[in-house]
C-alpha cells in the first residue's frame, strides 16, 4: 500500500510510512486535542519536504487566523501560498444569513476544491473541520449524501486527505463521519492527570496496513507535532559484550572487574544522601575521561551546584563541560509533562550523541501514575538501547520500608540495579552499596561500605558477623579489636615456643648424661672382659708350666684342658 | 433597470416592512436589490431556480432589482470570493446586510422572507 509521509516526527514510524496515499483519513478528537496542528503539519511538511502541494480548506478559522496560529510552529503559510505550494480557502458558514428554499447541493464546495487543487496541482487536502457544514445546513440527508460524494471525489482524484472531526458522545465523531471513511481513522486525546496534561494518539483503524495499536503520547511544541513511537513493536536491540567502567575501580571489581555492559541500563537507587549522585558523577566523569560524551539530566540540582559538590569528592566535572564532553541539563520536573521531558531528552540525544545518559533522579518524574512513568522509561530505554547508549537512572527511595518493593515497576526494566543503603549504628550513619542484580554477569553478592573521601569513592569490604554489618567506627573498632587479639595470640605463641625450647634443652642435657653413663658402662665391661681374658691367659700359662714341671705328655694336656 | 417606484410597489411596506427597506424608503432613496444567482452549469436545479427567481422578481420586484447569474463552472474563483457552498445560491448583496437564499427557490414566501421583503417571526423557521 502506498503511503504519503506526513513528516511528523514519529508518526511515520508508527504507521510504517505515513497516511494512506490518495485516500482520506479522519483525525478526530475533542477540542484542543491538536487535530488542526496535525493536519497543518501534514500539509506544510508535504509542501516543504515532499514536494506535494496542498489545499487547506478551513471551516472555522480564517486563513489569517490559521497563519497566525501556526506561526508559532515556525510555519509560514503566506510564503508557501506565494510559492504556490499551498492554497488557503476559508469556507464561511453563517447560518443566520442563510435561508433554505427548496432543493440544493454542495456543488459549490466541489467547485472550490477543484479550483484550489487545479491552481497549485495539489496532492494533499485538509478539511478542517468539515463537520461545520452540519451547523450551516438543515437538510441532513442531503449533507450525508454530499459528504459521501466528497470522499468518493477525493479518492477518485487520488488526493491524500486529512479530515478533522470533533469527538462525539460515544462515537468517534459527532456526526459519524467515520462511516464514510474506511481507510484510516486516527484519534487524538488530551487529558489532564495530576495537573499535568498528556496528549495521546491512537490509530483506530488503518485498512491494509500494519500499525501500532497503542496509545502513543505526542506533543506539540515549537517544532510542531511529535509522536513518541519509541517503543518499537519489536524487542530486538543489538547487544554488546563491550564493557564500560563505572568510574569506580571498586565497583568495577564487583561487576566481574569490568563494569557495566555498553548499552545497558543501570538503576541506582537509595535513600536521600546515600551517595547516588556521587556515583552518577563518577560514571559521567569516567565517560568523559575516556573521551566519550555524557548527557547529564538533573532534576534537582543545577549544573553549577553538581559541579561544585562533586569537587568535594575530587571530581572536576567543569573541565568536561568546557570541553563539551559533558552536557548538563537542569530541568524542573514540573516544568513539563512526561512526554515533553522525554522528547527533550530525545532531542538532546539526537543532537549531542552521547555514549552515556544519566538521569538524576528519575523519581521526581514519578507522580501518582507509575504506569505512565513505566511507559516513558520503557520508551526511553528502548531508544537508548537502540543507539547503544548506556543509561543510568537514579531513583530516590523512601527512607523506610522495603526499597525492593517500591521500585518494582522500574527495576524490571533495567539491567543492573545498584542499591545504596544507609546503615545506622553506634550513633552514626554509614553508606552501604550492593549490586542487587546485573544481567549477564557474575556480579558480587557482597555488601560493601561506600566511603566518600576527598579523593573519590571507595568501597570497603564490610565486616559481617552475627547478622550485623559493621561499618564506620564500628568497623574501625572491630579492626582494632582484631588487631589486639592478634597481638595477644602472638605473645602466647612466643611463650609456648620458649617453653618448648627450654624443655628441649633440658631433655638434651639429660640425654647427654645418660649417654655418657652408657659409654662408661661399656668401658667398664670392656675392662672386665679384658681382665678376664688376661686371667685366663695367665691360668693357661700356669697350667702349661705346671705340666712341664710334672712331665705329662701332650695327650694328657688335652684331657686336663 | 433603475427605477424610483420603490415605495409604491413594495408590498406591505407601509405597515410592517423590514427595516432595511423601510429606512431606505424613508429617506426616499431608490432601493435597488442587487441579486446574484450562483449556479453550476445548466443543471435541472439551477434552471428551476432561475425560473422561480424570475417569476418572483416579476411579481414582487418589478424594476427594483438587478440580477446577475454566475456560472461557477466558468468562474470557479468566485465561489471562494463570494463564499458560495450550496448550489444554487441566491445572494442579495445590496442593500446590506448580505442575505443568502439557497435551494431552488420553489417556496416563494421563504424567498421573500429571505430577501427581507416579508415580515417574519423567525428567519430560521423550517
Amino acid at each position: 500500500m502506498k503511503k504519503a509521509p506526513t513528516g511528523i516526527a514519529g508518526f511515520d514510524e508508527v504507521t510504517g510510512g505515513g497516511l494512506p496515499a490518495g485516500r482520506p483519513t479522519i483525525v478526530c478528537g475533542g477540542p484542543g486535542c491538536g487535530k488542526t496542528m496535525f493536519a497543518m503539519e501534514f500539509l506544510v511538511r508535504g509542501a516543504t519536504d515532499f514536494n506535494e502541494p496542498g489545499v487547506l480548506m478551513t471551516f472555522e478559522e480564517t486563513g489569517e487566523e490559521m497563519t497566525r496560529n501556526v506561526e508559532s510552529l515556525g510555519f509560514n503559510l503566506q510564503t508557501l501560498v506565494g510559492k504556490k505550494k499551498l492554497f488557503l480557502d476559508y469556507v464561511r458558514i453563517e447560518p443566520s444569513e442563510i435561508q433554505e428554499t427548496g432543493e440544493y447541493d454542495l456543488e459549490g464546495l466541489f467547485i472550490r476544491l477543484q479550483h484550489a487543487v487545479d491552481s497549485i496541482g495539489a496532492k494533499r487536502v485538509v478539511l478542517d473541520t468539515l463537520e461545520a457544514v452540519f451547523s450551516g445546513f438543515a437538510n441532513e440527508g442531503m449533507l450525508r449524501a454530499e459528504i459521501r460524494r466528497l470522499f468518493r471525489w477525493l479518492k477518485d482524484r487520488k488526493l491524500t486527505t486529512v479530515v478533522t472531526a470533533e469527538r462525539g458522545e460515544g462515537a468517534l465523531t459527532r456526526h459519524g463521519l467515520e462511516e464514510y471513511v474506511s481507510d484510516c481513522v486516527i484519534s487524538l486525546d488530551h487529558r489532564v492527570n495530576d495537573q499535568i496534561s498528556t496528549r495521546r494518539m491512537r490509530i483506530v483503524k488503518y485498512r491494509g496496513s500494519a500499525h501500532g495499536t497503542d496509545e502513543y503520547p505526542f506533543l506539540i511544541d515549537n517544532k510542531g507535532f511529535s509522536v513518541l513511537p519509541l517503543s518499537g513493536i519489536h524487542l530486538d536491540h543489538k547487544v554488546s559484550a563491550e564493557r564500560v567502567s563505572s568510574g569506580m575501580k571498586d565497583l568495577d571489581v564487583m561487576l566481574e572487574g569490568k563494569g557495566f555492559f555498553k548499552g545497558s541500563s543501570v538503576l541506582v537507587s537509595g535513600t536521600s544522601g546515600s551517595g547516588k549522585s556521587t556515583l552518577a558523577a563518577h560514571f559521567a566523569n569516567q565517560t568523559c575521561v575516556n573521551g566519550k560524551r555524557a548527557l547529564y539530566v538533573a532534576f534537582e540540582e543545577s549544573a553549577a551546584q553538581v559541579t561544585r559538590n562533586m569537587r568535594s569528592v575530587g571530581i572536576d566535572l567543569g573541565r568536561h563541560i568546557r570541553k563539551n564532553l559533558l552536557h548538563f541539563c537542569a530541568w524542573r520536573p514540573t516544568q513539563h509533562g512526561l512526554e515533553m521531558h522525554l522528547l527533550r531528552i530525545h532531542d538532546l540525544v539526537e543532537k549531542f550523541n552521547p555514549a552515556v545518559v544519566i538521569i538524576d533522579p528519575i523519581t521526581n518524574l514519578i507522580s501518582a501514575n507509575i504506569h505512565e512513568v513505566h511507559g516513558m522509561l520503557m520508551r526511553l530505554l528502548d531508544f537508548l538501547k537502540e543507539r547503544q547508549i548506556t543509561a543510568m537512572f537514579v531513583t530516590l527511595t523512601a527512607n523506610q520500608g522495603a526499597e525492593e518493593q517500591t521500585e518494582v515497576g522500574i527495576s524490571s526494566l533495567t539491567d543492573t540495579w545498584i542499591l545504596l543503603r544507609d546503615v545506622e549504628l553506634n550513633g552514626e550513619r554509614n553508606r552501604c552499596l550492593y549490586v542487587l542484580k546485573s544481567r549477564g554477569m557474575a556480579h558480587s553478592n557482597q555488601i560493601r561500605e561506600f566511603v566518600l573521601s576527598r579523593n573519590g569513592v571507595r568501597l570497603l569490604p564490610a565486616y559481617i558477623g552475627a547478622g550485623t554489618v559493621y561499618t564506620g567506627s564500628a568497623r574501625l573498632a572491630q579492626e582494632a579489636r582484631e588487631r589486639a587479639a592478634a597481638v595477644v595470640e602472638e605473645q602466647h605463641l612466643e611463650n609456648q615456643r620458649k617453653q618448648i625450647s627450654r624443655k628441649r634443652q633440658l631433655l638434651e642435657s639429660q640425654i647427654a648424661v645418660l649417654r655418657s653413663e652408657l659409654l662408661e658402662g661399656h668401658a667398664a665391661f670392656e675392662r672386665l672382659s679384658q681382665q678376664q681374658k688376661k686371667r685366663q691367659g695367665l691360668l693357661a700359662e700356669e697350667h702349661a708350666a705346671m705340666g712341664k714341671i710334672r712331665g705329662l705328655s701332650s695327650a694328657d694336656k688335652a684331657v686336663t684342658s | 433597470m433603475r427605477t424610483s417606484k420603490t415605495k409604491a410597489q413594495s408590498p406591505k411596506s407601509n405597515s410592517a416592512a423590514p427595516q432595511s427597506v423601510a429606512s431606505a424608503s424613508a429617506k426616499g432613496a431608490a432601493v435597488i436589490l442587487e441579486l446574484r444567482l450562483y449556479v453550476a452549469g445548466q443543471t435541472p436545479k439551477s434552471l428551476i431556480a432561475l425560473r422561480n427567481l424570475k417569476k418572483i422578481c416579476d411579481e414582487h420586484l418589478q424594476g427594483r432589482y438587478r440580477l446577475h447569474v454566475i456560472d461557477l463552472v466558468k468562474t470557479p474563483q468566485l465561489a471562494q470570493d463570494d463564499q458560495i457552498l450550496a448550489i444554487p445560491t441566491l445572494v442579495r448583496n445590496l442593500p446590506q446586510p448580505i442575505r443568502k437564499i439557497i435551494g431552488d427557490l420553489s417556496d416563494t414566501q421563504r424567498v421573500l422572507v429571505g430577501l427581507n421583503l416579508r415580515p417574519q417571526a423567525n428567519p430560521r423557521e423550517s
